[in-house]
């Protein structure tokens, strides 16, 4: 009993670290429409800045400041916003895939840089001891893992209330009337390109947050945890929670979460020993279809938005094809 | 040194600049950027390997100093019409579909997924380690003082060449090219004259496919057969086709060679592990004082 609870919190804990990107994506993709598939590459320096910030002493690498918790944690947000700023200034003028391409750009290269750069990084081997907020006031692990449970809601609640009032608020109408009609916008005055921009950091900030709480809990990061996969797991949750919704980018994270572990637990228990390199292929093969069914047959996902205004957003130059 | 990582860079550009048309046609024809395009090499490269696996690979009789014989040729031959198939089989499934919606950029998530789809079905099928054609070792003779290549590298460059000399020829003076270029161009008008979209659409995946497959091949000939290989190769293809103004066949084979030399010499400077990151930063330099790129017309 006692160890599905701690499965379960465990779990939750993940999902609701994912939910938080996911909160992010749907800020940047499902109000502002901007394409970010670099969604790791933030998430990773959110995690790297926050652990080089907040570790005791550390050899062969940069670290040891000892920054408190919550000042290591802004420090880990700002520098996501810093690299968003990076990409966002010279794409966001141009036609979406630019972005798209640069997103996966700077996610490939903090993956390169985390891998080989080992006086910043620590390279392959990462970084470890990475403290976590009141460690020492618990005895049981599974009565910690429960604090920090409790620490995520109210983080996640907090997100999930402030990105609601941002995106009801004038500014968030702006975000999505210039993403319906940038003339349009336009020409009531409205910068599209620092709207635009704006969304795109804020997204990036979640994101880093979200990668700086994962580096906290998991205590240990190195560059084989921010993979690609990562990034299309969390589009597939938002893809399928439904993009345009907070509350659906919260809903697809625990959803895909569970089917990514579930997968999980079937192909291991399915796969004969020497295969199970194969096993990791065949759980992105299921998400991957997932998502592709999502998209074909369900596109507004389960609590998307529904209103049709967005599909008419730029017309395919060869819609009409069959 | 230098004369030597120039010649690498020539010989990666090569590969590159065949991967970058196919990129560069499907963005500007079908109007979306690929990013399933590098599965496409991947498949390529794998596709061969069959052919060269079912004829016994090495123990056939090779051609003079090259590492391969006929087998290889077949494979070309058999991996461009395979790959082709495969692309208009992923579109015919899902990005047919998605054209309709009139939702641009979920053709592009679409492509996402379906380039991790088809990275991990090739590590299901055919297992995560490398691969390679011949396990023949070539030995690297010098062509001029300090620079050495393999007879398969110069195949490599030639027969790009060639393919690159042959596409021309192609969208110049058949019909179907012509009215490849009238689609890219002005999509209604060409619909208006006649020309029939969904051919164009087909035809667009078959040269674009095929020249990825071989772009595919040439680098499992010169580095290695992987799983991820297209999926490392997209930021530099992307880099290229962006570098040398989307929609340009000609600009696409100008940005894939600066890359591939550019991205060669930085190892002068740097670590060669940073690569890709050279080929970002290129692209981001582009995009910041030329987004059309080099040979570009279209800003929008």
């Amino acid at each position: 009993m006692i160890g599905w609870i701690s499965y379960i919190v465990f779990f939750l804990i993940l999902a609701s670290i994912y939910a938080i990107m996911a909160l992010g994506l749907n800020l940047q993709w499902g109000y502002t429409g901007l394409f970010n598939i670099g969604i790791v590459g933030f998430f990773a320096v959110g995690a790297y800045t926050f652990s080089i910030l907040a570790t005791p002493d550390q050899v062969g690498h940069l670290g040891g400041y000892n920054w408190p918790f919550l000042l290591a944690l802004l420090g880990a947000m700002v520098m996501s916003g810093i690299v968003a700023l990076i990409v966002g200034v010279p794409t966001l003028r141009l036609r979406d895939d630019y972005l798209a391409i640069a997103t996966i750009g700077i996610a490939v290269s903090i993956q390169l840089i985390a891998n080989n750069l080992s006086w910043l990084t620590g390279g392959p081997q990462g970084i470890y001891n990475i403290p976590q907020p009141l460690a020492n006031y618990f005895s049981s692990n599974l009565g910690y893992n429960l604090f920090f449970l409790g620490m995520m809601m109210f983080i996640l609640v907090l997100v999930y209330v402030g990105l609601e009032r941002m995106v009801n608020s004038p500014w968030g109408r702006v975000l999505m009337a210039i993403r319906e009609d940038e003339t349009a916008a336009g020409s009531v005055g409205k910068n599209a390109f620092s709207y635009r921009l704006q969304s795109f950091v804020i997204g990036a900030v979640l994101m880093g947050l979200s990668g700086a709480l994962y580096a906290s809990f998991i205590k240990y990061i190195s560059p084989t945890l921010f993979m690609p996969i990562l990034t299309f797991q969390v589009w597939a949750m938002l893809i399928v929670g439904g993009s345009g919704s907070n509350l659906g980018a919260i809903v697809g994270a625990v959803l895909v979460w569970a089917l990514w572990t579930g997968s999980g637990t079937v192909v291991q228990w399915l796969l004969p020993a020497d295969i199970q390199v194969k096993g990791g292929a065949i759980q992105i093969i299921v998400i991957g279809l997932v998502l592709m069914l999502a998209l074909l047959f369900r596109p507004r996902g389960l609590l998307g938005e529904r209103k049709e205004v967005a599909a008419e957003e730029t017309k395919s130059k060869i819609s009409n094809i069959q | 040194m230098f004369g030597q990582y120039l010649a690498d860079g020539i010989i990666l550009g090569s590969t590159l600049a065949l991967g970058a048309i196919g990129l560069t046609l499907t963005y500007n024809i079908l109007n979306f950027a690929n990013f399933a395009h590098g599965s496409l090499l991947t498949w390529g490269a794998y596709f061969a390997w069959i052919i060269v696996v079912a004829f016994g690979g090495v123990q056939g009789a090779t051609f003079g100093p090259l590492s391969f014989g006929w087998p290889l040729v077949v494979a070309l031959l058999f991996t461009a019409v395979m790959t082709s198939i495969l692309a208009i089989i992923v579109d015919w499934l899902v990005f047919r579909i998605l054209r309709k919606t009139n939702i641009q950029v979920s053709l592009v998530i679409a492509s996402f997924g379906a380039s991790l789809l088809l990275r991990n079905l090739v590590v299901v099928i055919f297992g995560p380690e490398p691969q390679y054609y011949s396990e023949n070792i070539q030995i690297a003779r010098e062509i001029f003082p300090g620079v050495r290549v393999t007879p398969d590298q110069i195949f490599v460059v030639c027969l790009s060449i060639i393919l690159v000399i042959l596409l021309h020829l192609f969208m110049t003076r058949t019909k179907l090219g012509k009215a490849m270029r009238a689609t890219a161009d002005n999509t209604s008008l060409a619909q208006v004259t006649g020309i029939n979209i969904n051919n164009i659409v087909r035809w667009t995946w078959i040269v674009g496919a095929s020249l990825a497959a071989v772009a595919g091949v040439f680098f499992g000939l010169t580095v290695q057969i992987l799983p991820e290989m297209g999926f490392n190769l997209l930021l530099f293809l992307f880099a290229a086709a962006i570098l040398g103004g989307v929609g340009s066949i000609y600009g696409a084979i100008l940005g894939g060679m600066v890359i591939g030399i550019a991205a060669d010499l930085s190892v002068l400077f740097i670590s060669p592990a940073y690569k890709p990151a050279v080929a970002f930063t290129l692209m981001i330099l582009v995009l910041l004082i030329r987004p059309s790129g080099i040979l570009g017309e279209k800003t929008r």
